[in-house]
C-alpha cells in the first residue's frame, strides 16, 4: 500500500508509520520540522523489510497553501496513492486555552478548518484514483461537551461530524473514511497529564487502526475500552455532567 | 507492550513518586518526551525503562527535572555490511530484537532483561552471559552524542573526548545525558540458541564447571540454590549456550513470546523462607537429568524472567533489592564459598541467585565487572537489610571485589569508597564536566554526597 502520513514523526503517528512499513507498506511523511522528518524517515527505512527509502516533504497544518504541493510531491514519489492518514493536530489544556485566545484560534483553525481542507485535497486525489483510505485522528474528546476539553473537544466534534458525512457521501465511490477516536494515550502530547486508568500505548493504537483499515470500518475507539466508557458518558444526564470533573 | 508501563512504588510521603524495579520509590516526577535533545535541557537525570533495581534512576530531590527517554526511540542509521547502528538513547532492546533478530543481527552484549534502553545499557555498562568472551556492552560502543551539564551538545568516542566517553560508560548518567548511541551489532548464524544445562551438586563443583564452561562456550551462567546449607551448599544448574548453526536451527523464526502479566501484588509474607526453599527444591529437582541439550529461543535463554511481566509484584509492597558483587579471581574459590556461607547464614536470600564467570575489566571508569566470579541475589526488603548489605560489603571489600551500582540501594558511601579505587578518577571527571553537580540521582546523593 502507498500511504501518505501527516504527523508521522511523533506519538501515535510514529507508531502507525512503523507498523505500516514493518508490514511492507510504502510510506511518505509530511510534517512541519525538517530535522524530525529526516530522523523519522531514517528510522522507517531501517524498519522496512526491504529497506525502502521513506520520502518526506514539509507540510504544516497552519499553512493551507502547502497542502497541494506537499501532496503532489508525495504522489510523485510514491507513484500512486492508496491511503492518506492524518494524525497531526494541536493540543492544549482547557486552562491554557482559556487564558490565551490567540492559541485558541490557532487550535480551532488547525484541528477543524485546516484539517478538513487537507482532507478535501486528499479526498479528491483518492477519488480520482477510484477510491482509497482516508484515516483521520479525531478524539473521544469530541463525543460530548466536557469540562476539561471544552475547546479542544469542540474542534474534534466538528471534525468527527465531517468525517461521518464524508463517509456517507463517498462510500459508494470507493472512499473508505476511518474516524479514529483515541482515548488517553501515553505520548509526548499528553506528557505532563496524569494518565487515567485504561490509558493506552501508541503501539496498541497502531495495531487497532491497521485492523480497522483492513476491515473497512468507518469508526474506531482505541484502546477499545474507551468505546464503553464513552457509551456511558454519552448517556449521562446533564445534571450529572455538570457535577463530575471528567 | 510492557515497556511503557509506569512503575508504581510505595511510600509514606504524599505526592507523585518514581519507582525503580525494586519497587522502592522517591518523590518526584518524570517528564516524557519524544525530543530528548530539547527535554534534556536543564535536566538532572535521564531514565530509560526504570529497570535498575536500586536508586540510580530516581531523583535526588523532588524538584529535580527527570526525563524519561523511552519515547526517543528512533533508529537513525544501520549499515548491514558492518553492523554499525546509531539510534536515539530511548530505543529499547525489546524493539531492537523484534526487528533485527529475524534479519540475523543481535546486540553484542545483552543483560538479563530486554526491557532496557540503549542509554541505560551504556550508563550501566551492562554485561551478559558472554562477558568472558565479549566484555561489557561499552566495549562495542563506537560513539555517543551527549547533552552536558552546561547544556552544550557534544559527540564523544574512544578518539574524541575519550575521558568523557569512558566516564559515561558505566557512569550511571552522571557526566551528561546520553542522546544517541552508536554501536556494532553481531551477525548471528540463526535466530536460535543451542543450550546445554547441567545439574551441579555443590559450589566447588559449580566453580569448576563454570571455569570449564567458559573455555568451551561463548555464553554461560548458573542458577544457585543459595538457601540450601551443608554439603550440597551451592548446588544448582549451569546453563551454557551458543548460537545454533543454520543446520541445527529450525527453519522457522522463533515465535513471539506470549505476554503474561503477574496479575496481583502478593502480600509481603507470600515469599518467605519456606516458600522460597520449596521453590528452589522443586526447581532443582525438575532438572532430574544431569545433562540436558536442546534448541531454545533467545528469549528463553537470555530473558527467562521477562516471560512474566511485573514479576516484581511477587515481593509485595515492601519491595526488594538485588545484591550483586564480583569477587576477584585472585581471592580464589574459597572466597566464593565463604560468601555463599555467609549468605545462607544471613538467610536473606530469595529463589533468584545467579552466578557468572567474568572476564577482564572493561574500560568504563566505573564499569562493574572484573576478572572473577559475579554473584547476584535478590533479597526482600526487611528491617535487617541494611545490616545484611553492610555485612556482605565488608566481606567483598576484604576480597578486593566490588558491587554493581545498577542493583544497589543500600551500600554506605564509606564502603563504596573502600571498594572503588577508580572513584577519584571519576570524581575528577565530574569536577571537569559538571563542576556544579547539576546531574545527580538519589544514588549519587547517597554514595557521592550530592545535595538533596
Amino acid at each position: 500500500m502507498k500511504v501518505v502520513l501527516l504527523g508521522g514523526t511523533s506519538g501515535m503517528g510514529r507508531a502507525l508509520a512503523r507498523s505500516l512499513v514493518e508490514r511492507g507498506d510504502q510510506v511518505f511523511l509530511l510534517g512541519r520540522r525538517p530535522e524530525e522528518l529526516a530522523r523519522s524517515a531514517a528510522d522507517l527505512e531501517v524498519r522496512h523489510p526491504h529497506k525502502l527509502p521513506c520520502g518526506h516533504a514539509l507540510c504544516d497544518l497552519e499553512n493551507p497553501e502547502e497542502f497541494e504541493p506537499a501532496l503532489d510531491a508525495a504522489e510523485a514519489t510514491l507513484g500512486g496513492l492508496d491511503a492518506v492518514i492524518v494524525t497531526a493536530a494541536l493540543f492544549a489544556t482547557q486552562d491554557t486555552l482559556e487564558s490565551d485566545l490567540t492559541l485558541t484560534r490557532r487550535l480551532l483553525t488547525v484541528n477543524f478548518t485546516n484539517t478538513i481542507l487537507f482532507c478535501e485535497h486528499a479526498r479528491r486525489r483518492l477519488l480520482a484514483r477510484g477510491g482509497g483510505h482516508l484515516v483521520v485522528f479525531s478524539s473521544v474528546a469530541g463525543d460530548r461537551g466536557r469540562k476539561p476539553v471544552v475547546l479542544y473537544g469542540s474542534s474534534k466534534a466538528g471534525l468527527s461530524a465531517y468525517l461521518e458525512g464524508l463517509d456517507h457521501r463517498f462510500h459508494g465511490q470507493g472512499l473508505r473514511v476511518l474516524c479514529v477516536k483515541p482515548g488517553f494515550v501515553k505520548t509526548g502530547m499528553t506528557a505532563g497529564l496524569k494518565p487515567p486508568p485504561f490509558a493506552g500505548e501508541p503501539a496498541q493504537v497502531a495495531r487497532d487502526v491497521l485492523r480497522a483499515m483492513d476491515r473497512g470500518s468507518p469508526l474506531i475507539y482505541t484502546p477499545s475500552i474507551w468505546s464503553l466508557i464513552l457509551c456511558i458518558i454519552r448517556a449521562l444526564p446533564r445534571f450529572v455532567m455538570r457535577r463530575i470533573q471528567f | 507492550m510492557a515497556q511503557g508501563l509506569p512503575l508504581r512504588g510505595h511510600s509514606s510521603q504524599p505526592g507523585p513518586h518514581l519507582a525503580a524495579w525494586g519497587r522502592v520509590s522517591e518523590p518526584g516526577q518524570e517528564q516524557l518526551s519524544e525530543s530528548l535533545e530539547e527535554a534534556c535541557r536543564g535536566a538532572s537525570l535521564c531514565r530509560g525503562l526504570g529497570r535498575s533495581y536500586g536508586d540510580s534512576s530516581l531523583p535526588a530531590s523532588p524538584k529535580d527535572k527527570v526525563v524519561a527517554t523511552r519515547l526517543a526511540n528512533r533508529i537513525l542509521a544501520f549499515d548491514e555490511d558492518t553492523g554499525l547502528l546509531r539510534a536515539e538513547a530511548g530505543l529499547s532492546l525489546v524493539d531492537l530484537n523484534r526487528l533485527l533478530l529475524p534479519r540475523g543481527w543481535f546486540v553484542p552484549v545483552t543483560p538479563g532483561t530486554q526491557f532496557v534502553t540503549l542509554g541505560g545499557m551504556v550508563a550501566s555498562d551492562v554485561h551478559g552471559k558472554n562477558h568472558h568472551r565479549a566484555g561489557t556492552f561499552g566495549a562495542h560502543v563506537t560513539s555517543l552524542r551527549m547533552r552536558l551539564a552546561d547544556d552544550s551538545i557534544l559527540r564523544c568516542s574512544p578518539k574524541e573526548h575519550a575521558d568523557l566517553f569512558y566516564g559515561t560508560i558505566g557512569g550511571m548518567g552522571l557526566l551528561g545525558h546520553i542522546l544517541e548511541v552508536e554501536f556494532r551489532l553481531d551477525r548471528i548464524p540463526s535466530p536460535w540458541i543451542w543450550m546445554e544445562s547441567t545439574r551441579v551438586g555443590s559450589i566447588d563443583e559449580f566453580l569448576h564447571a563454570l571455569a570449564e564452561g567458559a573455555r568451551c562456550w561463548p555464553m554461560t551462567m548458573g542458577w544457585i540454590d543459595c538457601l540450601h546449607r551443608g554439603r550440597a551448599m551451592g548446588r544448582g544448574i549451569l546453563m551454557a549456550g551458543r548460537w545454533a548453526t543454520q543446520e541445527e536451527a529450525p527453519a522457522s523464526l522463533p515465535p513471539a513470546p506470549r505476554e503474561i502479566t503477574w496479575p496481583v501484588e502478593l502480600p509481603n509474607w507470600a515469599l518467605n523462607p519456606f516458600s522460597a526453599r520449596t521453590f528452589n527444591a522443586l526447581y532443582y529437582a525438575s532438572h532430574w537429568r544431569r545433562h540436558r541439550r536442546r534448541i531454545v529461543t533467545p528469549t528463553t535463554f537470555f530473558y527467562p524472567l521477562d516471560a512474566v511481566l511485573h514479576w516484581n509484584r511477587a515481593y509485595g509492597p515492601r519491595g526488594f533489592t538485588q545484591y550483586q558483587c564480583v569477587l576477584p579471581r585472585a581471592a580464589g574459590p574459597e572466597a566464593v564459598r565463604e560468601f555463599l556461607e555467609r549468605l545462607t547464614q544471613l538467610g536473606a536470600a530469595s529463589p533468584l541467585c545467579v552466578i557468572k564467570d567474568c572476564g577482564p575489566e572493561g574500560q568504563g571508569i566505573l564499569s562493574f565487572p572484573m576478572e572473577g566470579t559475579s554473584i547476584a541475589v535478590d533479597m526482600a526488603i526487611s528491617p535487617e537489610i541494611q545490616h545484611i548489605v553492610d555485612h556482605l560489603n565488608e566481606f567483598v571489600i576484604a576480597t578486593g571485589g566490588r558491587i554493581y551500582l545498577t542493583k544497589d540501594r543500600f551500600t554506605r558511601p564509606e564502603h563504596f569508597r573502600a571498594m572503588e579505587p577508580r572513584l577519584e578518577r571519576f570524581l575528577s571527571l565530574r569536577e571537569h564536566w559538571d563542576p556544579r553537580r547539576h546531574l545527580r540521582s538519589a544514588q549519587s546523593r547517597r554514595l557521592l554526597g550530592d545535595r538533596a
